[in-house]
């Protein structure tokens, strides 16, 4: 297997565009990020920046009208992007797996969860398994995922779970199919707070005892703090600024990050914080340079020209941004 | 146990609305001008005779006693006389009805089996060239009424390519089964006579095909547009990531939870198949009770009208029945909602 | 060149708020073609008399001497068993089928929506549930049957077959909108008229009847295929119009005991059914896309 200095997984320079009725939506550009095998990020930014596109690419679940114009993928230094059908299958089955943001749609409505995870058991194992085999690990799944009476919950429909329940049950879905990483997209946005703790304590613990990695998806960045390793902030489909989970809180580079933790509510704090002032601009005509231009308090005249290029601030923490561009590059 | 309950409400109002069907059906009959012992007599018929006629049909009688008359006939076995073929309805009800039962039972079979892949295929390759013609053949299929499918499905495949029988229910020649159901297919299998069951069915292939086609375009557009939209859905997306194969995808998680949609309308379109029969059976002198109940209706035979309209007035309701089953057992919310 | 005609759209939205509908009417292609050949179809019943090469032939004419000609240049779609033109006798035939479509319509969508906004507005009392019942019963049989039995019992011709129609037609608008209403008359807007001491007849035609209309166009212009579908089977079995009239059904009819050599009788007269449906439901997509929010 070959896998360059331990990356599990590598997305170089990934463009990703949606083609609607008003022309063309371009979403993702030049995004790059990697996981470490075992190594937990998360990915961070405002809802409709392209996170769920770049998951969707990886899984190469894309909707038909969304346009793949440039970049790699590499899992375990294979291109994703280039393997064959089965192959993909394979992984899926056997190794990546992904969690989606709303456990009420899901999960199949007119099904029972039974019958839903027995197939998963069944298509990534390597054997043939028994029926009763299949029932004993679907039933191990559900209690890894600390779900209370796996039994009653096998002979459930999912519309007679709560949310919290239905997330867990996803999870122990992913647990037969995610043997190498796994992709959470915002796995407690749509629950209540406090079941938000317990999802992502549970995830936390599970990727821990089976050395998972993990991508985790959210728009908040206190939620991923006291998980992940590495953090990656998006901004209207383009990564600004990625380092150290540490890093990044103590010494946020790009003005968008800064503009991102300074708008988190402070329980000391005097004033509530005012946001970020502007819109993300439109992906029909995205600006010719760096996407946060129309927004950022210290845009400067090549921001708007230029795409800028990433560097390497600090050991290991980097931003794409004009501001932090070195002498004579 | 809620489906059982949620069945047998939507059952106890439908045979409300069966009970006040035969009322308008009987007070429209006696009601509407025109004297139905004249109009069967003819106009030339000496004016004792009509009085006779008359009387013994008890139409000098009160509406509402004439409906007694009428609605106890029907639980005793005496449907009136009909006034067309001379003898009590129930009698003409039995002869004609099983070969109606027949065609619109195949006619419904016709319509799942290509409405149900037609609308898969079309959803699952959305927008490409396949797509497209099933999109124009479902279109055309709407729009042509049965009756001009009947004629055009005659004229090619009877009259231009001799592949099938233009008219009736049995080549000349083949002798009908012993009758057992009266369903010519049915009772060829159970007493082991094969080249009935074959001829029977070579002759149902056009008619029934007639009263199918605008019902299964229909329910493949809204087959399409239901698979598109789950094909979309997250929970479909969450079964690729877990690596379940294409083909179970498709034919088990997807296909399910589209065919509601479909179903739910599967009801209104067998009444337009039993409707249609009328013109079908018309068209193909088919010997059912649809033929039967039009020749009724052209010579003004009121007994004959309202059995028939009875007739597909209970035949509606087992559809719909049979479709609130069915749609009970594909979706488990439909169960849950009712038990509130 | 693409910018600017996206830039007119823009302009032309913000201007008027019919040109939002119009918008997204026009998007469909299909939708341009159904509204087209309407029109056209429309035109030719009206300008019938002008447009038409041999106007008699419409109504009471025989001319045994030229009956069942195959279709030539001087009869495009032949003649018929009495020497009548086919292709004048089709085009006075639109006239009926658009007449049948008018009537029936008129005379069922009004009171059929009026009694489902009452019943749905007021949906525990005794009259609503009268109405509903009665309904129920109107829709326990297929609507062409119903309007055959109708048919049957009455003198056959154009106006009785009308009649029979629009008798089986009504209490599915009724049902439509009683559905929507009830729905509907529990949102707060109309909470809210409620409460400032609105007339229940405001609220139910200002208030909720809005709501309804997209889903209401929809269903008329869909039904208008329909309805020429049925009134066709109706004087297809000899129910509806009467010889001479020049009625599609009747023609078809007619023609069917002359299959399979004299073909054109029957045929020509069924292609135009065919078309005339197919651009009723074409116009009605094009209506569901213009009130569907979906669709931006």
């Amino acid at each position: 297997m070959v896998m360059e200095n331990g990356k599990i997984l590598e997305v170089k320079d990934l463009a990703v565009s949606y083609k609607v009725y008003e022309g063309i939506l371009k979403v993702l550009r030049n995004v790059s990020f990697y996981v470490l095998k075992g190594e937990k990020i998360g990915i961070i930014g405002e809802s409709g920046c392209g996170k769920t596109t770049s998951m969707k690419s990886i899984m190469r679940i894309l909707p038909t009208n969304a346009l793949l114009e440039g970049g790699e993928i590499y899992y375990k230094g294979k291109n994703i992007l280039k393997i064959s059908k089965k192959e993909m299958t394979y992984l899926r089955r056997h190794s990546i797996s992904m969690i989606f943001q709303d456990p009420s749609t899901a999960l199949n409505p007119v099904f029972k969860i039974g019958p839903q995870i027995y197939d998963i058991v069944k298509y990534s194992s390597d054997r043939r398994l028994t029926k009763s085999e299949i029932h004993e690990l679907a039933i191990s799944y559900l209690k890894q995922a600390a779900l209370p009476e796996p039994e009653r919950i096998l002979d459930s429909y999912p519309f007679q779970l709560s949310g919290g329940m239905k997330q867990r049950v996803n999870i122990a879905m992913s647990l037969a199919s995610a043997n190498d990483l796994l992709i959470a997209d915002e796995p407690g946005t749509s629950l209540d707070v406090t079941i938000e703790d317990q999802i992502m304590r549970l995830l936390k613990s599970i990727v821990e005892e089976k050395h998972l990695s993990i991508i985790l998806i959210s728009h908040a960045l206190g939620t991923v703090r006291g998980f992940v390793d590495r953090i990656y902030v998006m901004y209207a489909g383009t990564i600004v600024e990625y380092g150290p989970t540490k890093s990044i809180f103590s010494n946020p580079l790009h003005p968008y990050t800064r503009l991102l933790i300074e708008s988190v509510p402070k329980l000391m704090g005097k004033k509530i914080p005012e946001g970020i002032p502007g819109v993300v601009p439109s992906y029909l005509n995205p600006p010719l340079g760096c996407r946060f231009s129309t927004r950022c308090p210290f845009k400067m005249d090549i921001c708007e020209r230029e795409m800028p290029q990433v560097y390497e601030a600090e050991d290991g923490h980097f931003v794409a941004c004009h501001l932090f561009r070195k002498e004579g590059s | 146990m809620s489906t059982f309950k949620f069945v047998g409400k939507s059952l106890a109002y439908s045979i409300i609305s069966l009970i006040g069907l035969s009322v308008l059906v009987f007070v429209l009959a006696r009601v509407l001008p025109g004297n139905p012992a004249r109009a069967a007599l003819g106009p030339n018929a000496p004016p004792e005779a009509v009085q006779a006629l008359m009387q013994q049909l008890h139409l000098n009688e009160p509406l509402y006693i004439q409906y007694w008359y009428w609605i106890s006939g029907i639980f005793t076995g005496n449907w009136g006389l009909s006034l067309y073929t001379h003898r009590n309805v129930l009698l003409d009800v039995e002869q004609f009805f099983p070969a109606t039962l027949e065609l619109i039972i195949m006619a419904g079979i016709i319509d799942l089996l290509l409405a149900i892949p037609l609308g898969l295929l079309a959803g699952k390759m959305e927008n490409t060239y396949v797509d497209n013609i099933i999109r124009v053949l479902t279109y055309i299929g709407i729009a042509i009424p049965s009756f001009v499918v009947a004629i055009f499905l005659q004229l090619i495949f009877g009259y231009g390519l001799h592949l099938f029988p233009i008219i009736g229910e049995l080549s000349p020649g083949v002798t009908p089964p012993p009758r057992i159901t009266g369903l010519y297919v049915i009772d060829g299998l159970l007493t082991g006579e094969f080249n009935v069951v074959v001829d029977a069915i070579w002759h149902l292939i056009l008619p029934s095909f007639s009263l199918a086609l605008g019902p299964l375009a229909q329910e493949a557009r809204i087959l399409r547009s239901a698979v598109v939209e789950n094909k979309n859905s997250d929970f479909t997306l969450s079964e690729i990531s877990h690596g379940l194969p294409d083909s179970i995808i498709t034919t088990k998680y997807l296909l399910k939870p589209s065919l509601i949609p479909m179903i739910t309308i599967y009801a209104l379109d067998i009444s337009s198949i039993i409707a249609n029969a009328f013109l079908i059976e018309f068209i193909f002198n088919w010997p059912g009770i649809s033929r039967y109940g039009l020749n009724a209706m052209l010579s003004k035979d009121l007994n004959g009208i309202i059995a028939v309209v009875m007739i597909a007035g209970v035949l509606f309701v087992i559809a719909n029945t049979l479709v609130d089953v069915i749609i009970g057992y594909l979706d488990p919310r439909s169960r849950e909602e009712v038990s509130d | 060149m693409d910018e600017k005609v996206s830039r007119k759209n823009l302009i032309k939205r913000i201007r008027n708020k019919y040109g939002r509908y119009w918008y997204r009417f026009k998007r469909n292609k299909l939708s341009i073609v159904g509204l087209g050949v309407l029109i056209a179809l429309i035109l030719m019943a009206i300008l019938a008399s002008l447009i038409t090469p041999y106007p008699s032939n419409a109504g009471l004419y025989i001319n045994l001497s030229q009956e069942n000609l195959p279709p030539s240049l001087a009869h495009p779609f032949g003649t018929d068993m009495l020497g009548r033109d086919i292709l004048t006798r089709i085009i006075f035939g639109l006239r009926y089928s658009f007449l049948l479509v008018g009537v029936v319509l008129s005379v069922t969508v009004i009171p059929g929506v009026v009694l489902g906004l009452i019943a749905g507005y007021y949906p525990k009392r005794w009259f609503s549930i009268l109405i509903m019942r009665v309904a129920d019963i109107f829709v326990a049989v297929p609507p062409l049957l119903l309007a055959l039995s109708i048919a049957s019992v009455l003198t056959p011709n154009i106006t009785n077959a009308m009649f029979a129609v629009s008798l089986a037609w009504w209490p599915w608008y009724t049902r439509l909108v009683y559905t929507s209403t009830t729905s509907i008359r529990n949102e707060d807007f109309v909470r809210a008229a409620e409460v400032i001491g609105a007339s229940p007849s405001h609220i139910m035609f200002s208030e909720i009847m809005p709501n309804l209309l997209g889903t209401i166009l929809t269903k008329v212009s869909l039904d208008a295929g329909w309805v020429i579908l049925i009134g066709a089977a109706l004087s297809f079995v000899g129910l509806g119009a009467q010889e001479p009239t020049p009625d599609l059904g009747t023609m078809i009819s007619e023609g069917a005991a002359y299959l399979p050599q004299v073909w054109w009788i029957s045929i020509f007269p069924a292609i135009f059914i065919v078309i005339i449906i197919l651009a009723f439901n074409l116009l009605g997509d094009g209506i569901k896309d213009m009130f569907s929010s979906s669709i931006r």
